[in-house]
Protein backbone atom coordinates (compact mmCIF):
# COMPACT_ATOMS: atom_id res chain seq x y z
CA UNK A 1 0.00 0.00 0.00
CA UNK A 2 1.38 3.37 -0.93
CA UNK A 3 1.98 5.40 2.21
CA UNK A 4 3.99 8.15 0.59
CA UNK A 5 3.32 11.83 0.66
CA UNK A 6 0.44 13.33 -1.12
CA UNK A 7 -3.25 12.68 -1.23
CA UNK A 8 -4.43 9.42 -2.70
CA UNK A 9 -8.13 9.49 -3.41
CA UNK A 10 -10.04 6.75 -5.14
CA UNK A 11 -13.81 6.88 -5.00
CA UNK A 12 -16.67 5.23 -6.76
CA UNK A 13 -20.30 5.87 -6.02
CA UNK A 14 -23.45 5.92 -8.04
CA UNK A 15 -26.42 8.23 -8.09
CA UNK A 16 -29.53 8.28 -10.18
CA UNK A 17 -28.13 10.83 -12.58
CA UNK A 18 -24.44 10.16 -12.63
CA UNK A 19 -21.61 8.00 -11.43
CA UNK A 20 -18.56 9.32 -9.63
CA UNK A 21 -15.47 7.35 -10.52
CA UNK A 22 -12.12 8.94 -9.75
CA UNK A 23 -8.64 7.78 -8.94
CA UNK A 24 -6.37 10.68 -8.09
CA UNK A 25 -2.94 11.26 -6.73
CA UNK A 26 -2.70 14.86 -5.60
CA UNK A 27 0.23 16.80 -4.19
CA UNK A 28 0.43 16.89 -0.40
CA UNK A 29 0.87 20.62 -0.34
CA UNK A 30 -0.39 23.72 -2.09
CA UNK A 31 -3.79 24.31 -3.61
CA UNK A 32 -5.47 21.76 -5.82
CA UNK A 33 -8.47 23.09 -7.71
CA UNK A 34 -11.30 20.75 -8.65
CA UNK A 35 -12.68 22.47 -11.65
CA UNK A 36 -15.68 21.84 -13.85
CA UNK A 37 -19.26 22.74 -14.65
CA UNK A 38 -21.89 22.42 -11.99
CA UNK A 39 -23.05 18.83 -11.77
CA UNK A 40 -19.68 17.43 -12.85
CA UNK A 41 -19.16 15.74 -9.48
CA UNK A 42 -16.55 18.02 -7.97
CA UNK A 43 -18.56 18.76 -4.83
CA UNK A 44 -19.46 15.08 -4.48
CA UNK A 45 -15.77 14.20 -4.65
CA UNK A 46 -15.03 16.75 -1.95
CA UNK A 47 -17.82 15.36 0.24
CA UNK A 48 -16.43 11.85 -0.25
CA UNK A 49 -13.04 13.06 0.92
CA UNK A 50 -14.63 14.63 3.98
CA UNK A 51 -16.64 11.50 4.70
CA UNK A 52 -19.90 13.42 4.38
CA UNK A 53 -20.80 11.24 1.43
CA UNK A 54 -20.55 7.49 1.76
CA UNK A 55 -18.63 5.94 -1.09
CA UNK A 56 -16.49 2.93 -1.72
CA UNK A 57 -12.88 3.76 -2.11
CA UNK A 58 -9.62 4.71 -0.58
CA UNK A 59 -8.27 7.92 0.88
CA UNK A 60 -4.95 8.68 2.46
CA UNK A 61 -3.54 12.08 3.27
CA UNK A 62 0.21 12.43 3.58
CA UNK A 63 0.59 8.89 4.79
CA UNK A 64 -2.48 8.64 7.04
CA UNK A 65 -5.18 6.35 5.78
CA UNK A 66 -8.68 7.74 6.38
CA UNK A 67 -10.60 5.20 4.40
CA UNK A 68 -9.96 1.84 2.82
CA UNK A 69 -11.96 -1.29 2.07
CA UNK A 70 -12.19 -2.34 5.71
CA UNK A 71 -12.28 0.85 7.60
CA UNK A 72 -13.82 4.25 7.20
CA UNK A 73 -13.19 7.07 9.65
CA UNK A 74 -16.35 9.01 10.46
CA UNK A 75 -16.30 12.70 9.56
CA UNK A 76 -15.62 13.96 13.06
CA UNK A 77 -12.54 11.79 13.40
CA UNK A 78 -10.89 13.04 10.22
CA UNK A 79 -8.39 15.84 10.86
CA UNK A 80 -9.78 18.02 8.10
CA UNK A 81 -11.60 21.27 7.80
CA UNK A 82 -14.39 22.06 5.38
CA UNK A 83 -15.60 25.46 4.23
CA UNK A 84 -19.06 25.25 2.72
CA UNK A 85 -20.49 27.16 -0.19
CA UNK A 86 -23.23 28.86 1.76
CA UNK A 87 -22.54 30.36 5.13
CA UNK A 88 -22.62 27.67 7.77
CA UNK A 89 -22.07 29.68 10.93
CA UNK A 90 -24.10 28.46 13.88
CA UNK A 91 -26.76 31.17 14.26
CA UNK A 92 -27.21 30.62 17.99
CA UNK A 93 -23.54 31.21 18.79
CA UNK A 94 -21.54 34.43 18.74
CA UNK A 95 -18.61 34.78 16.35
CA UNK A 96 -16.27 34.03 19.24
CA UNK A 97 -18.10 30.83 20.16
CA UNK A 98 -18.37 29.83 16.51
CA UNK A 99 -14.61 30.19 16.23
CA UNK A 100 -14.01 28.20 19.42
CA UNK A 101 -16.37 25.38 18.42
CA UNK A 102 -13.79 23.32 16.59
CA UNK A 103 -10.81 24.77 18.46
CA UNK A 104 -12.10 23.43 21.79
CA UNK A 105 -12.70 20.01 20.33
CA UNK A 106 -9.11 19.25 19.42
CA UNK A 107 -6.55 18.35 22.09
CA UNK A 108 -4.46 21.34 23.16
CA UNK A 109 -1.30 19.56 22.04
CA UNK A 110 -2.56 19.37 18.46
CA UNK A 111 -3.36 23.06 18.12
CA UNK A 112 -0.92 24.49 15.65
CA UNK A 113 -2.86 27.61 14.81
CA UNK A 114 -3.55 29.93 17.73
CA UNK A 115 -6.90 31.56 18.29
CA UNK A 116 -5.54 35.10 18.04
CA UNK A 117 -3.46 34.14 15.03
CA UNK A 118 -6.50 32.99 13.04
CA UNK A 119 -8.53 36.01 14.14
CA UNK A 120 -5.68 38.20 13.01
CA UNK A 121 -5.12 36.48 9.64
CA UNK A 122 -8.72 36.89 8.65
CA UNK A 123 -9.13 40.35 10.14
CA UNK A 124 -11.88 39.41 12.58
CA UNK A 125 -10.81 41.08 15.81
CA UNK A 126 -13.57 43.71 15.66
CA UNK A 127 -16.23 41.07 14.97
CA UNK A 128 -15.72 38.45 17.66
CA UNK A 129 -18.52 39.64 19.92
CA UNK A 130 -21.15 39.90 17.22
CA UNK A 131 -23.84 37.40 16.32
CA UNK A 132 -23.59 35.87 12.81
CA UNK A 133 -26.78 37.58 11.66
CA UNK A 134 -25.07 40.96 12.13
CA UNK A 135 -22.30 40.13 9.66
CA UNK A 136 -22.08 40.71 5.94
CA UNK A 137 -21.77 37.72 3.60
CA UNK A 138 -18.04 38.25 3.18
CA UNK A 139 -17.46 38.59 6.91
CA UNK A 140 -19.40 35.40 7.59
CA UNK A 141 -17.31 33.46 5.12
CA UNK A 142 -14.13 34.82 6.69
CA UNK A 143 -15.34 33.63 10.09
CA UNK A 144 -16.12 30.23 8.57
CA UNK A 145 -12.60 30.02 7.13
CA UNK A 146 -11.00 31.02 10.44
CA UNK A 147 -13.18 28.53 12.32
CA UNK A 148 -12.06 25.80 9.92
CA UNK A 149 -8.38 26.70 10.32
CA UNK A 150 -8.66 26.66 14.11
CA UNK A 151 -9.03 22.89 14.03
CA UNK A 152 -5.41 22.83 12.78
CA UNK A 153 -6.46 20.54 9.93
CA UNK A 154 -4.22 18.24 7.93
CA UNK A 155 -6.37 18.89 4.88
CA UNK A 156 -8.45 21.93 4.05
CA UNK A 157 -11.46 21.39 1.80
CA UNK A 158 -13.21 24.37 0.28
CA UNK A 159 -16.44 24.02 -1.64
CA UNK A 160 -16.84 27.14 -3.77
CA UNK A 161 -16.38 29.37 -0.74
CA UNK A 162 -16.86 32.50 -2.83
CA UNK A 163 -19.68 31.55 -5.14
CA UNK A 164 -22.49 32.78 -2.89
CA UNK A 165 -20.85 36.17 -2.50
CA UNK A 166 -21.16 39.31 -4.55
CA UNK A 167 -18.20 40.60 -6.52
CA UNK A 168 -17.12 43.03 -3.87
CA UNK A 169 -17.08 40.41 -1.10
CA UNK A 170 -15.16 38.06 -3.40
CA UNK A 171 -12.49 40.68 -3.93
CA UNK A 172 -12.42 41.16 -0.17
CA UNK A 173 -11.80 37.47 0.58
CA UNK A 174 -9.42 36.46 -2.23
CA UNK A 175 -6.41 38.26 -0.70
CA UNK A 176 -7.01 36.38 2.57
CA UNK A 177 -7.07 33.07 0.73
CA UNK A 178 -3.85 33.99 -1.04
CA UNK A 179 -2.23 34.85 2.26
CA UNK A 180 -3.23 31.46 3.63
CA UNK A 181 -1.82 29.80 0.57
CA UNK A 182 1.50 31.50 1.20
CA UNK A 183 1.54 31.11 5.00
CA UNK A 184 0.21 27.63 5.64
CA UNK A 185 1.60 24.32 4.56
CA UNK A 186 -1.78 22.63 4.79
CA UNK A 187 -2.83 21.05 1.50
CA UNK A 188 -6.00 22.63 0.21
CA UNK A 189 -8.55 21.19 -2.20
CA UNK A 190 -10.59 23.98 -3.68
CA UNK A 191 -13.76 23.36 -5.67
CA UNK A 192 -14.61 26.03 -8.17
CA UNK A 193 -16.27 26.66 -11.48
CA UNK A 194 -14.69 30.09 -11.83
CA UNK A 195 -11.62 30.01 -14.02
CA UNK A 196 -10.38 33.29 -12.56
CA UNK A 197 -10.29 31.88 -9.01
CA UNK A 198 -8.50 28.79 -10.22
CA UNK A 199 -5.96 30.85 -12.12
CA UNK A 200 -5.36 32.97 -9.08
CA UNK A 201 -5.13 30.36 -6.34
CA UNK A 202 -4.36 26.92 -7.69
CA UNK A 203 -1.05 25.14 -8.10
CA UNK A 204 -2.58 21.96 -9.36
CA UNK A 205 -5.76 21.45 -11.34
CA UNK A 206 -8.16 18.57 -11.68
CA UNK A 207 -10.70 19.07 -14.45
CA UNK A 208 -13.82 17.04 -14.04
CA UNK A 209 -16.78 16.23 -16.21
CA UNK A 210 -19.66 13.87 -15.59
CA UNK A 211 -18.13 12.28 -12.52
CA UNK A 212 -14.77 11.60 -14.12
CA UNK A 213 -11.39 13.26 -14.24
CA UNK A 214 -10.75 14.65 -17.71
CA UNK A 215 -7.36 16.22 -17.13
CA UNK A 216 -5.10 16.67 -14.17
CA UNK A 217 -1.70 18.14 -13.44
CA UNK A 218 0.21 21.28 -12.49
CA UNK A 219 -1.72 24.46 -13.26
CA UNK A 220 0.36 25.85 -16.14
CA UNK A 221 0.73 22.54 -17.90
CA UNK A 222 -2.90 21.58 -17.55
CA UNK A 223 -4.32 24.89 -18.66
CA UNK A 224 -2.17 24.78 -21.78
CA UNK A 225 -3.58 21.47 -22.94
CA UNK A 226 -5.70 21.57 -26.04
CA UNK A 227 -7.49 18.30 -25.43
CA UNK A 228 -9.73 19.34 -22.57
CA UNK A 229 -12.99 18.17 -24.01
CA UNK A 230 -15.01 20.89 -22.40
CA UNK A 231 -12.05 23.27 -22.08
CA UNK A 232 -12.55 26.49 -20.28
CA UNK A 233 -14.64 27.90 -23.06
CA UNK A 234 -14.25 31.68 -23.05
CA UNK A 235 -11.69 31.48 -20.28
CA UNK A 236 -9.28 29.12 -22.02
CA UNK A 237 -5.80 30.45 -21.60
CA UNK A 238 -2.52 29.96 -19.84
CA UNK A 239 -0.88 31.10 -16.65
CA UNK A 240 2.65 32.42 -16.85
CA UNK A 241 4.88 32.74 -13.81
CA UNK A 242 6.92 35.88 -14.15
CA UNK A 243 9.08 38.29 -12.21
CA UNK A 244 8.69 42.04 -12.46
CA UNK A 245 11.75 43.56 -14.09
CA UNK A 246 12.16 47.03 -15.54
CA UNK A 247 9.49 49.67 -14.93
CA UNK A 248 8.66 52.26 -17.54
CA UNK A 249 7.34 55.12 -15.45
CA UNK A 250 6.70 57.38 -18.39
CA UNK A 251 4.14 55.08 -19.96
CA UNK A 252 3.04 53.40 -16.72
CA UNK A 253 4.12 49.98 -17.84
CA UNK A 254 6.34 47.38 -16.35
CA UNK A 255 8.08 44.40 -17.81
CA UNK A 256 7.33 40.95 -16.51
CA UNK A 257 10.07 38.47 -17.36
CA UNK A 258 9.36 34.79 -17.74
CA UNK A 259 11.41 31.89 -18.96
CA UNK A 260 12.06 32.62 -22.57
CA UNK A 261 10.64 36.10 -22.90
CA UNK A 262 8.92 39.05 -21.36
CA UNK A 263 5.59 40.83 -21.48
CA UNK A 264 4.64 44.43 -20.81
CA UNK A 265 1.87 44.89 -18.28
CA UNK A 266 0.18 47.92 -16.86
CA UNK A 267 2.18 49.33 -13.97
CA UNK A 268 0.61 49.29 -10.58
CA UNK A 269 2.03 50.67 -7.35
CA UNK A 270 2.41 47.29 -5.64
CA UNK A 271 4.49 45.86 -8.48
CA UNK A 272 8.02 46.40 -7.23
CA UNK A 273 10.91 45.07 -9.25
CA UNK A 274 11.73 41.50 -8.34
CA UNK A 275 8.23 40.58 -7.27
CA UNK A 276 6.86 37.28 -8.56
CA UNK A 277 3.55 37.51 -10.32
CA UNK A 278 1.11 35.21 -12.02
CA UNK A 279 0.03 36.41 -15.43
CA UNK A 280 -3.04 35.14 -17.18
CA UNK A 281 -3.08 35.22 -20.95
CA UNK A 282 -6.36 34.14 -22.46
CA UNK A 283 -6.44 32.27 -25.74
CA UNK A 284 -8.94 34.72 -27.18
CA UNK A 285 -6.51 37.62 -26.58
CA UNK A 286 -3.75 36.15 -28.76
CA UNK A 287 -3.55 36.50 -32.48
CA UNK A 288 -0.88 34.98 -34.71
CA UNK A 289 1.22 36.63 -37.38
CA UNK A 290 3.78 35.07 -39.69
CA UNK A 291 6.10 38.07 -39.42
CA UNK A 292 6.61 40.65 -36.68
CA UNK A 293 4.43 43.63 -37.41
CA UNK A 294 5.49 46.72 -35.49
CA UNK A 295 3.09 49.04 -37.27
CA UNK A 296 0.19 48.28 -35.03
CA UNK A 297 -1.00 48.99 -31.52
CA UNK A 298 -0.28 45.71 -29.80
CA UNK A 299 2.82 46.02 -27.60
CA UNK A 300 3.46 42.42 -26.74
CA UNK A 301 4.97 40.52 -29.63
CA UNK A 302 6.62 37.22 -28.94
CA UNK A 303 8.32 34.76 -31.26
CA UNK A 304 6.88 31.29 -30.84
CA UNK A 305 6.76 27.88 -32.39
CA UNK A 306 3.56 26.07 -33.19
CA UNK A 307 3.26 22.81 -31.29
CA UNK A 308 -0.20 21.64 -32.01
CA UNK A 309 -3.24 22.73 -34.00
CA UNK A 310 -6.38 21.30 -32.45
CA UNK A 311 -10.06 21.52 -33.18
CA UNK A 312 -11.96 23.59 -30.71
CA UNK A 313 -15.45 23.00 -29.36
CA UNK A 314 -17.11 24.72 -32.26
CA UNK A 315 -15.94 23.94 -35.82
CA UNK A 316 -15.55 27.66 -36.50
CA UNK A 317 -12.62 28.07 -34.14
CA UNK A 318 -9.27 26.38 -33.75
CA UNK A 319 -7.10 26.13 -30.65
CA UNK A 320 -3.38 26.45 -31.30
CA UNK A 321 -0.78 25.52 -28.75
CA UNK A 322 2.51 27.34 -29.08
CA UNK A 323 5.75 27.55 -27.22
CA UNK A 324 7.67 30.75 -26.63
CA UNK A 325 10.96 29.89 -25.03
CA UNK A 326 9.88 27.29 -22.47
CA UNK A 327 6.49 28.76 -21.87
CA UNK A 328 3.36 27.37 -23.48
CA UNK A 329 0.62 29.61 -24.86
CA UNK A 330 -2.80 28.91 -26.28
CA UNK A 331 -4.34 30.94 -29.07
CA UNK A 332 -7.88 30.72 -30.29
CA UNK A 333 -8.29 31.61 -33.96
CA UNK A 334 -11.05 31.25 -36.46
CA UNK A 335 -10.56 28.06 -38.39
CA UNK A 336 -10.42 30.04 -41.62
CA UNK A 337 -7.47 32.08 -40.30
CA UNK A 338 -5.66 28.94 -39.19
CA UNK A 339 -6.20 27.50 -42.66
CA UNK A 340 -5.08 30.65 -44.49
CA UNK A 341 -1.87 30.86 -42.44
CA UNK A 342 -1.37 27.13 -43.02
CA UNK A 343 -0.45 26.65 -39.40
CA UNK A 344 1.29 23.37 -38.71
CA UNK A 345 3.52 22.02 -35.96
CA UNK A 346 7.09 23.39 -35.83
CA UNK A 347 6.21 26.55 -37.75
CA UNK A 348 7.81 29.71 -36.41
CA UNK A 349 5.28 32.49 -35.92
CA UNK A 350 4.72 35.65 -33.90
CA UNK A 351 2.24 35.98 -31.08
CA UNK A 352 0.41 39.27 -30.79
CA UNK A 353 -0.92 39.45 -27.24
CA UNK A 354 -3.60 42.01 -26.67
CA UNK A 355 -4.19 41.70 -22.94
CA UNK A 356 -2.17 40.36 -20.07
CA UNK A 357 -3.84 40.19 -16.67
CA UNK A 358 -1.98 40.00 -13.41
CA UNK A 359 -3.91 37.54 -11.30
CA UNK A 360 -1.65 37.28 -8.28
CA UNK B 1 -54.83 21.16 52.61
CA UNK B 2 -58.45 21.42 51.50
CA UNK B 3 -59.77 18.98 48.94
CA UNK B 4 -59.75 21.68 46.24
CA UNK B 5 -56.08 22.51 46.75
CA UNK B 6 -55.32 18.82 46.98
CA UNK B 7 -56.82 18.40 43.51
CA UNK B 8 -54.84 21.37 42.18
CA UNK B 9 -51.58 20.04 43.63
CA UNK B 10 -52.24 16.53 42.33
CA UNK B 11 -52.99 17.88 38.88
CA UNK B 12 -49.81 19.95 38.76
CA UNK B 13 -47.76 17.01 40.03
CA UNK B 14 -49.23 14.70 37.42
CA UNK B 15 -48.66 17.21 34.61
CA UNK B 16 -45.12 18.00 35.79
CA UNK B 17 -44.01 14.39 36.05
CA UNK B 18 -45.69 13.46 32.77
CA UNK B 19 -44.04 16.37 30.94
CA UNK B 20 -40.62 15.54 32.32
CA UNK B 21 -40.89 11.86 31.39
CA UNK B 22 -42.36 12.64 27.98
CA UNK B 23 -39.54 15.01 27.08
CA UNK B 24 -37.11 12.17 27.79
CA UNK B 25 -39.18 9.53 25.94
CA UNK B 26 -40.46 11.76 23.15
CA UNK B 27 -37.18 13.33 22.07
CA UNK B 28 -35.55 10.18 20.66
CA UNK B 29 -38.85 9.13 19.05
CA UNK B 30 -39.23 12.55 17.43
CA UNK B 31 -35.59 12.52 16.29
CA UNK B 32 -36.02 9.12 14.70
CA UNK B 33 -39.33 10.06 13.07
CA UNK B 34 -37.84 13.28 11.70
CA UNK B 35 -34.68 11.77 10.26
CA UNK B 36 -35.20 8.09 9.53
CA UNK B 37 -36.27 6.65 6.20
CA UNK B 38 -37.09 3.28 7.71
CA UNK B 39 -40.29 1.60 6.49
CA UNK B 40 -41.54 1.51 10.09
CA UNK B 41 -41.58 5.29 10.19
CA UNK B 42 -45.13 5.73 8.95
CA UNK B 43 -46.65 3.04 11.20
CA UNK B 44 -44.85 4.43 14.25
CA UNK B 45 -45.96 7.92 13.32
CA UNK B 46 -49.55 6.68 13.15
CA UNK B 47 -49.32 4.96 16.54
CA UNK B 48 -47.95 8.13 18.12
CA UNK B 49 -50.81 10.14 16.62
CA UNK B 50 -53.56 7.69 17.66
CA UNK B 51 -54.42 9.46 20.94
CA UNK B 52 -55.29 12.54 18.89
CA UNK B 53 -58.15 10.81 17.11
CA UNK B 54 -59.30 8.13 19.56
CA UNK B 55 -61.94 8.96 22.16
CA UNK B 56 -60.17 9.04 25.54
CA UNK B 57 -62.57 6.36 26.77
CA UNK B 58 -61.30 3.92 24.16
CA UNK B 59 -57.75 4.56 25.23
CA UNK B 60 -58.73 4.34 28.88
CA UNK B 61 -60.61 1.11 28.31
CA UNK B 62 -57.69 -0.68 26.68
CA UNK B 63 -55.27 0.65 29.26
CA UNK B 64 -57.54 -0.63 32.00
CA UNK B 65 -57.59 -4.03 30.34
CA UNK B 66 -53.82 -4.16 29.90
CA UNK B 67 -52.92 -2.77 33.31
CA UNK B 68 -55.54 -4.76 35.23
CA UNK B 69 -54.79 -8.07 36.98
CA UNK B 70 -55.70 -10.02 33.81
CA UNK B 71 -53.78 -7.81 31.39
CA UNK B 72 -50.21 -8.61 30.38
CA UNK B 73 -48.80 -5.42 31.86
CA UNK B 74 -50.81 -6.00 35.03
CA UNK B 75 -49.40 -9.51 35.36
CA UNK B 76 -45.93 -8.18 34.80
CA UNK B 77 -46.27 -5.46 37.43
CA UNK B 78 -47.72 -7.92 39.90
CA UNK B 79 -44.87 -10.31 39.34
CA UNK B 80 -42.45 -7.45 39.89
CA UNK B 81 -44.17 -6.79 43.19
CA UNK B 82 -45.54 -3.36 42.22
CA UNK B 83 -49.16 -4.50 42.25
CA UNK B 84 -51.57 -3.37 39.57
CA UNK B 85 -51.55 0.19 38.30
CA UNK B 86 -55.21 1.12 37.75
CA UNK B 87 -56.59 3.51 40.35
CA UNK B 88 -53.11 4.60 41.42
CA UNK B 89 -51.17 7.79 40.71
CA UNK B 90 -48.50 5.79 38.85
CA UNK B 91 -51.20 4.35 36.63
CA UNK B 92 -52.35 7.88 35.87
CA UNK B 93 -48.81 8.92 34.92
CA UNK B 94 -48.51 5.98 32.55
CA UNK B 95 -51.88 6.73 30.97
CA UNK B 96 -51.01 10.43 30.66
CA UNK B 97 -47.74 9.60 28.95
CA UNK B 98 -49.54 7.65 26.27
CA UNK B 99 -52.37 10.14 25.99
CA UNK B 100 -50.09 13.19 25.66
CA UNK B 101 -47.39 11.56 23.53
CA UNK B 102 -48.40 13.26 20.26
CA UNK B 103 -48.30 16.67 21.94
CA UNK B 104 -44.63 16.09 22.75
CA UNK B 105 -43.53 14.25 19.65
CA UNK B 106 -45.14 16.32 16.91
CA UNK B 107 -43.68 19.75 17.80
CA UNK B 108 -40.27 18.16 18.38
CA UNK B 109 -40.48 16.21 15.15
CA UNK B 110 -41.30 19.38 13.22
CA UNK B 111 -38.43 21.20 14.87
CA UNK B 112 -35.96 18.40 14.10
CA UNK B 113 -37.20 18.06 10.53
CA UNK B 114 -36.59 21.73 9.85
CA UNK B 115 -33.05 21.63 11.22
CA UNK B 116 -30.51 22.76 8.69
CA UNK B 117 -28.64 19.60 7.72
CA UNK B 118 -25.58 21.56 6.71
CA UNK B 119 -25.26 22.88 10.28
CA UNK B 120 -24.92 19.32 11.55
CA UNK B 121 -22.47 18.50 8.77
CA UNK B 122 -20.44 21.57 9.61
CA UNK B 123 -20.33 20.54 13.26
CA UNK B 124 -19.12 17.09 12.19
CA UNK B 125 -16.26 18.63 10.21
CA UNK B 126 -15.40 20.59 13.37
CA UNK B 127 -14.85 17.30 15.23
CA UNK B 128 -18.20 17.08 17.01
CA UNK B 129 -19.38 13.50 17.59
CA UNK B 130 -23.04 12.62 16.91
CA UNK B 131 -24.06 13.15 20.57
CA UNK B 132 -22.09 16.34 20.73
CA UNK B 133 -23.83 17.61 17.57
CA UNK B 134 -27.20 16.73 19.01
CA UNK B 135 -26.70 18.67 22.22
CA UNK B 136 -24.73 21.63 20.88
CA UNK B 137 -26.42 22.19 17.53
CA UNK B 138 -29.73 20.35 17.25
CA UNK B 139 -31.13 21.10 20.70
CA UNK B 140 -30.35 24.84 20.73
CA UNK B 141 -31.73 25.27 17.24
CA UNK B 142 -34.86 23.27 18.09
CA UNK B 143 -35.44 25.30 21.24
CA UNK B 144 -38.82 26.72 20.16
CA UNK B 145 -39.92 23.16 19.41
CA UNK B 146 -38.90 21.98 22.88
CA UNK B 147 -40.74 24.86 24.51
CA UNK B 148 -43.90 24.23 22.49
CA UNK B 149 -43.73 20.50 23.20
CA UNK B 150 -43.29 21.01 26.95
CA UNK B 151 -46.06 23.58 27.28
CA UNK B 152 -48.55 21.68 25.15
CA UNK B 153 -47.83 18.43 26.99
CA UNK B 154 -48.20 20.08 30.37
CA UNK B 155 -51.41 21.88 29.45
CA UNK B 156 -52.91 18.86 27.74
CA UNK B 157 -52.20 16.63 30.74
CA UNK B 158 -53.85 19.14 33.04
CA UNK B 159 -56.94 19.07 30.86
CA UNK B 160 -57.37 15.34 30.50
CA UNK B 161 -60.55 13.83 31.86
CA UNK B 162 -61.83 10.73 30.13
CA UNK B 163 -58.67 8.67 30.47
CA UNK B 164 -58.33 9.71 34.12
CA UNK B 165 -61.84 8.67 34.90
CA UNK B 166 -61.43 5.32 33.20
CA UNK B 167 -58.12 4.38 34.70
CA UNK B 168 -57.81 6.45 37.83
CA UNK B 169 -61.28 6.86 39.15
CA UNK B 170 -61.85 9.47 41.79
CA UNK B 171 -59.64 8.86 44.81
CA UNK B 172 -58.84 12.11 46.67
CA UNK B 173 -55.11 12.72 46.89
CA UNK B 174 -54.35 9.83 44.57
CA UNK B 175 -56.28 10.21 41.33
CA UNK B 176 -58.82 13.01 41.88
CA UNK B 177 -57.41 15.66 39.54
CA UNK B 178 -58.93 19.07 38.76
CA UNK B 179 -61.06 18.07 35.83
CA UNK B 180 -62.58 15.24 37.84
CA UNK B 181 -63.13 17.58 40.80
CA UNK B 182 -65.02 20.02 38.56
CA UNK B 183 -67.16 17.20 37.24
CA UNK B 184 -67.97 16.15 40.82
CA UNK B 185 -68.99 19.66 41.77
CA UNK B 186 -71.25 19.96 38.75
CA UNK B 187 -72.82 16.58 39.49
CA UNK B 188 -73.45 17.72 43.04
CA UNK B 189 -74.86 21.03 41.74
CA UNK B 190 -72.12 22.95 43.62
CA UNK B 191 -71.83 25.52 40.82
CA UNK B 192 -69.94 28.01 43.00
CA UNK B 193 -66.95 25.73 43.53
CA UNK B 194 -67.16 24.52 39.94
CA UNK B 195 -66.90 28.15 38.80
CA UNK B 196 -63.78 28.76 40.83
CA UNK B 197 -61.98 25.73 39.49
CA UNK B 198 -63.22 26.01 35.91
CA UNK B 199 -62.52 29.74 35.78
CA UNK B 200 -59.07 29.17 37.19
CA UNK B 201 -58.28 26.60 34.53
CA UNK B 202 -59.57 28.85 31.78
CA UNK B 203 -57.33 31.67 32.94
CA UNK B 204 -54.39 29.30 33.31
CA UNK B 205 -54.80 27.91 29.79
CA UNK B 206 -55.06 31.42 28.34
CA UNK B 207 -51.94 32.65 30.16
CA UNK B 208 -49.96 29.58 29.12
CA UNK B 209 -50.78 30.07 25.44
CA UNK B 210 -50.08 33.82 25.50
CA UNK B 211 -46.76 33.15 27.20
CA UNK B 212 -45.85 30.41 24.74
CA UNK B 213 -46.67 32.41 21.64
CA UNK B 214 -44.82 35.48 22.80
CA UNK B 215 -41.70 33.52 23.76
CA UNK B 216 -41.73 31.54 20.52
CA UNK B 217 -42.27 34.76 18.60
CA UNK B 218 -39.14 36.17 20.23
CA UNK B 219 -37.14 33.01 19.56
CA UNK B 220 -38.24 32.89 15.95
CA UNK B 221 -37.56 36.61 15.59
CA UNK B 222 -33.92 35.84 16.23
CA UNK B 223 -33.50 38.02 19.33
CA UNK B 224 -31.72 35.14 21.01
CA UNK B 225 -28.73 36.46 22.82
Amino acid sequence: MNQGNGILARFRCGFETFQLDVDLQLPGQGVTALFGHSGCGKTTLLRCMAGLQTAEGYLSVNGDCWQDDHHRLPVHQRPLAYVFQETSLFPHLSVHRNLSYGYQRIPAGQRQIGFDQAVDWLGLSHLVNRMPEKLSGGERQRVAIARALLTSPRLLLMDEPLSALDRKSKQEILPYLETLHQTLDIPMVYVSHAASEVARLADHVVMMDNGRVMAEGPLQETLARTDQPFALEEDAGVIVNAVIGERDTRWHLCRADFEGGSLWVRDEPQLESGRSVRLQVLARDISIALAPNHEQSIQNLLPARVEQVATDQSPGTTLVRLQSGDTPFLARLTSRAAHQLQLAPDMDVWLQIKTVAIVD
Amino acid sequence: MGPEWQAVWLTLKLAGITTLLLMIIGTPIAWWLARSRHWLRQPVFAVVALPLVLPPTVLGFYLLMMLGPDGFIGQLTERLGIGTLPFTFEGLVLASIIYSLPFTVQPLQNAFASLNESMLETAATLRASPWDRFFTIAVPQARPGFLTAAVLTFAHTIGEFGVVLMIGGNIPGETRVLSVAIYDHVEALEYGQAHWLAGGMLLFAFLVLVGLYSINGRLAGGVVK
